[in-house]
């Protein structure tokens, strides 16, 4: 009896379970259906949309790498997505050490006030600093998103990074202050190192959120050539009216699967930040 | 909890004469300023001049600065079209959210037990939100397409649609991003698609945070089921649930990327929301100040979020 209802149990959860993962990866489905399907198949409205009725292709393929600035917006998705891990390391990892470690009391307050501005959104920000970036010379440059997009990752990186400096234990610095090392010396070469999980994160988050922007890319760059791969991909493979489904598809098939294997691997501790301290 | 730096080494170097890798008030205080000045000068001082903005005659063509009182507040309260999407914004927002929390609560429970294959399903439950969100939003865009949708294709075979007296209509398609009503339902549709994973992760934490002894306990008592469900885990974990409402919440709400991509606030803007309206009247038609009023309706909100939060998290220290 209790067997049977072990099973059904069991069963009832894969059921689910691949409802839920059905619903969650059918667009991704669909997209590598479209990227390998030819034109003469994909437009049939008569045609099973879920199968190949014709032989797969790949001149999709080949029409997006060769014949679009695709290529180009991976690479400029890449040096934008470096250049702000870098800002956000610079920043984010003294502010955090800082506030995790010497502030008394205002130190915990300081933290939530930066990661509360984490919720003041580009929606309000993007028409002044769209007005900004012009008076600066920086319409149409990467150097826009790399100057701005830190301004979403550094207060949550700050928060995050301020949880992982306290799981820390001081008396390890401390000790390495006796033998010798000075205050900062204590922190680049003890704890920085015993913190490369907590940074490793950061790096991702900072990467993946530069690349998943998208209203500051799409107010400062106009020009095909300087697009970031979360815009060109919408606003550039249209060709006229007339959407090209096939290479839109694979361009947002490729860009967006290999960010998302790195990103489900730091998930869990990227929610830790969510969370703020109300899951011990 | 341990607040501050109270180590007895650190004592002794504030008041000698150290080097500045020493000196730990100078030191605290470098350390923190990059992040600092970067948040004040890109997000303080924009957050002011949008303020300012909305106060003024500013446009693209005429950049000077002229305040002009609340006209633009009065001028845009005025428009039909503003209050559509303030009250899409809030719909979309609060439909969408209330689903998330349901759906998410019933796959957090999936994913909390073990079985074969897990971290395949947990790769691709994630995918909506662990992939570029214009570029998910594309692949919903040529699944509701008006000839092609895969969705009309299923119905039509069904016997559903396509012939006269079928039950949803002689159509051979249903049209998905042309009728006001599917069209809403579809921005809300894929809203949930894209919140379903973050607020799943967040409830998770919060289902793996209850102890085994309270969970065994109950089951001592007798609970089980649907009772231990509703009398012990959900009251548990309401905080956290309470917190992927309000982070959801925010996301929803600002958020542009969806509506843009997959209708431009169309079928004659009856999906139109408040960062949709705020970039087509203060980016694509140069009315800065108009644009500026607009997005600041999105604060009140915005702040009262923020002040829940901080409460939770207040509480979430003292115990």
């Amino acid at each position: 009896m209790s067997r049977i209802r072990k099973l059904v149990s069991r069963g009832g959860t894969y059921a689910l379970v691949t409802v839920f993962a059905s619903f969650a990866a059918f667009p991704f489905y669909w997209m590598v259906i479209a990227t390998f399907k030819r034109d003469h198949d994909l437009f049939n409205p008569v045609n099973n949309p879920f199968l190949f009725n014709e032989p797969p292709t790949l001149d999709h393929l080949r029409l997006l790498l060769f014949d679009t600035h695709y290529v180009t917006y991976l690479l400029n998705t890449f040096l934008v997505g470096i250049a702000v891990v870098a800002i956000t390391l610079l920043t984010a990892v003294p502010a955090a050490y800082s506030l995790a470690r010497w502030a008394r009391g205002w130190g915990e307050t300081l933290g939530i006030g930066i990661f509360l501005t984490y919720l003041v959104p580009p929606t309000i920000l993007f028409i002044p600093l769209s007005r900004f970036a012009a008076s600066l010379g920086l319409q149409e440059s990467l150097w826009s998103l790399i100057l701005v997009y830190p301004t979403f990752t550094i207060p949550f990186c700050t928060w995050l990074l301020m949880g992982f400096f306290k799981t820390i234990p001081k008396d390890i610095e401390e000790q390495a202050m006796i033998d010798g090392l000075s205050r900062l010396g204590a922190m680049a070469k003890v704890v920085l190192p015993l913190a490369i999980s907590g940074i490793l994160t950061v790096v991702v988050f900072a990467f993946t959120l530069s690349m998943h922007e998208f209203i500051y890319a799409l107010t400062f760059i106009s020009v095909s050539a300087k697009k970031t791969v979360s815009i060109g991909v919408p606003t550039e493979l249209v060709r006229g009216d007339v959407f090209q489904w096939g290479p839109l598809m694979a361009g947002a098939l490729i860009a967006s699967i290999p960010v998302s294997v790195v990103y489900t691997f730091f998930l869990d501790r990227f929610i830790a930040g969510f969370t703020m301290g109300a899951v011990k | 909890m341990n607040r501050g730096y109270e180590g007895t080494v650190a004592a002794p170097y504030e008041s000698t004469s150290a080097g500045i890798k020493d000196r730990q008030g100078t030191l605290a205080r470098l350390m923190i300023a990059p992040a600092i000045a970067y948040i004040v000068a890109l997000i303080g001082i924009p957050f002011v001049m949008a303020i300012l903005y909305s106060l003024s005659d500013v446009t693209t063509g005429d950049p000077s600065v002229d305040l002009v009182g609340l006209r633009n507040y009065r001028e845009v309260f005025n428009d039909p079209v503003f209050r559509l999407s303030l009250k899409n914004t809030c719909l979309f927002a609060l439909v969408s959210q209330t689903l998330v929390i349901v759906l998410s609560r019933i796959l957090a429970t999936l994913l909390m037990k073990e079985f074969r294959g897990k971290w395949l399903a947990r790769f691709l439950v994630m995918l909506p939100w662990t992939a570029p969100i214009a570029l998910g939003t594309i692949g919903w865009l040529w699944m509701l397409d008006s000839i092609f949708s895969p969705i009309d294709w299923l119905f039509r075979r069904a016997g559903l649609l396509g012939a006269p007296g079928d039950l949803l209509g002689p159509m051979t398609n249903l049209y998905w991003l042309g009728e006001p009503v599917l069209a809403m339902a579809s921005v809300i549709f894929v809203h949930v698609w894209r919140l379903l994973p973050l607020a799943t992760v967040i409830q998770l934490a919060g289902l793996s945070s209850i102890s085994k002894e309270i969970l065994e306990a109950a089951e001592v008592d007798g609970a089980a089921g649907w009772r231990k469900t509703l009398e012990i885990t959900i009251p548990l974990t309401l905080p956290i649930i309470g917190i992927a409402f309000l982070f959801g919440l925010v996301f929803t709400f600002t958020d542009m990327t969806v509506v843009y991509v997959l209708t431009r606030g169309g079928p004659v803007h009856s999906t139109q929301v408040l960062s949709t309206w705020t970039f087509f009247k203060g980016i694509e038609g140069g009315d800065l100040a108009q644009g500026a009023a607009i997005s600041l309706f999105l604060f009140p909100v915005l702040a009262g979020v923020a002040a829940l939060l901080l409460r939770m998290a207040r509480r979430a220290e003292v115990t």
